[in-house]
């Protein structure tokens, strides 16, 4: 996949999931009932102008009401999009994936690919994801503690809610400002490291990397035409090696390993498609 | 064969609870919070 083309497609994305262009003239939220509908990626429904829901937002709604129900319906979601895309919902569709590229493109005289403690901080996500997202909203309600405490779309959608409605201005106080510095600290590291939130913070992340092994869209490596040069891995701003591990759960399936590989042993397949005898999944 | 035995129970189970939830009015529950500004969400509440 050419990264150009992987661009224009995360820039629809964003753009599709941002649609309802009137909120960031009038202020407010979109009305629009496709909201719904959870977006795959992170996109946070308080954005003027989204047009879908927000499935980490609305997976800890549903756990921290007061009228507890399974939310079947968000679960059923996010495991659909996961069982069918993995990971490529960030490397694609996520809104504030994109954001991070962008970012990232910046040019600076010393990116950093990887540094001691970068695998272990990786785990952070998941932590996240069963505390912020899961456990702590079922037990303090009415409290989703990821939106409130961490989630940096949140506080985009926040400025750009101001930005669109000045009086919201006022009513930023102290957490505000908490989160605010979230997000600063973030964007300075986005340009330093690649994607630092989809790798060490995203809930979301977390959970769609369970379905890599499994998902519809995947890599494949035929095993007869790798000639291990690497070429991958020094490729892969997420310090995979997906000449060993395809399916890796930090694969994000933008196929820049897939472009690197001088003897195209490196594809893209899915459960769909037929085994060729030489591919390791 | 193991992998694509896995996806589609997977996908199964995702349309079931999609069909479940939309049986119990869940989508509407997205709904009435999706069209409210989330005062958490962007730092307010």
């Amino acid at each position: 996949m050419d990264n150009k083309k992987r661009f224009a497609i995360q820039a629809v994305a964003s753009l599709l999931q941002n649609a309802d262009f009137r909120g960031f003239f009038k202020g407010g939220v979109s009305q629009l009932s496709t909201k719904s509908v959870c977006v795959p990626g992170l996109n946070c429904y308080s954005c003027p102008g989204a047009v879908g829901a927000c499935p980490v937002g609305s997976l800890q709604n549903a756990l921290s009401s007061y009228r507890f129900r399974l939310p079947y319906y968000v679960c059923g979601l996010l495991i659909f999009f996961g069982i069918l895309l993995g990971r490529a919902v960030c490397g694609f569709l996520c809104p504030f994936g994109f954001l991070q590229d962008l970012i990232y493109k910046i040019p600076f005289f010393k990116k950093i690919k990887t540094f001691r403690g970068d695998k272990t901080l990786r785990f952070l996500k998941y932590f996240i994801l069963i505390f912020g997202v899961i456990v702590l909203p079922l037990f303090i309600k009415l409290t989703p503690v990821f939106c409130k405490y961490l989630c940096p779309s949140g506080t985009l959608a926040g400025l750009l809610l101001a930005f669109s409605d000045t009086r919201v201005f006022s009513l930023f106080g102290s957490r505000f400002m908490w989160k605010a510095c979230i997000l600063g600290c973030i964007i300075l590291v986005s340009v330093i490291i690649f994607r630092p939130f989809c790798k060490y913070l995203c809930p979301l992340g977390a959970f769609y990397s369970l379905f890599n092994r499994v998902s519809a869209v995947r890599l494949s490596v035929d095993k007869e035409k790798c000639t291990s040069c690497k070429a991958c891995y020094r490729a892969c701003d997420m310090n995979v090696d997906p000449s060993v591990s395809p399916d890796h759960l930090e694969c994000i399936r933008c196929g820049k390993c897939v472009s690197a590989c001088p003897e195209n042993a490196l594809n893209y397949k899915s459960f769909i498609s037929k085994k060729n005898p030489g591919h390791q999944e | 064969m193991k992998k694509s035995i896995v996806a589609v129970c997977l996908i199964a189970l995702s349309l079931a609870l999609i069909v479940c939830g939309v049986m119990t009015g869940q989508p509407a529950e997205v709904l009435s919070k999706a069209v409210t500004v989330c005062l958490e969400c962007v730092g307010i509440g």
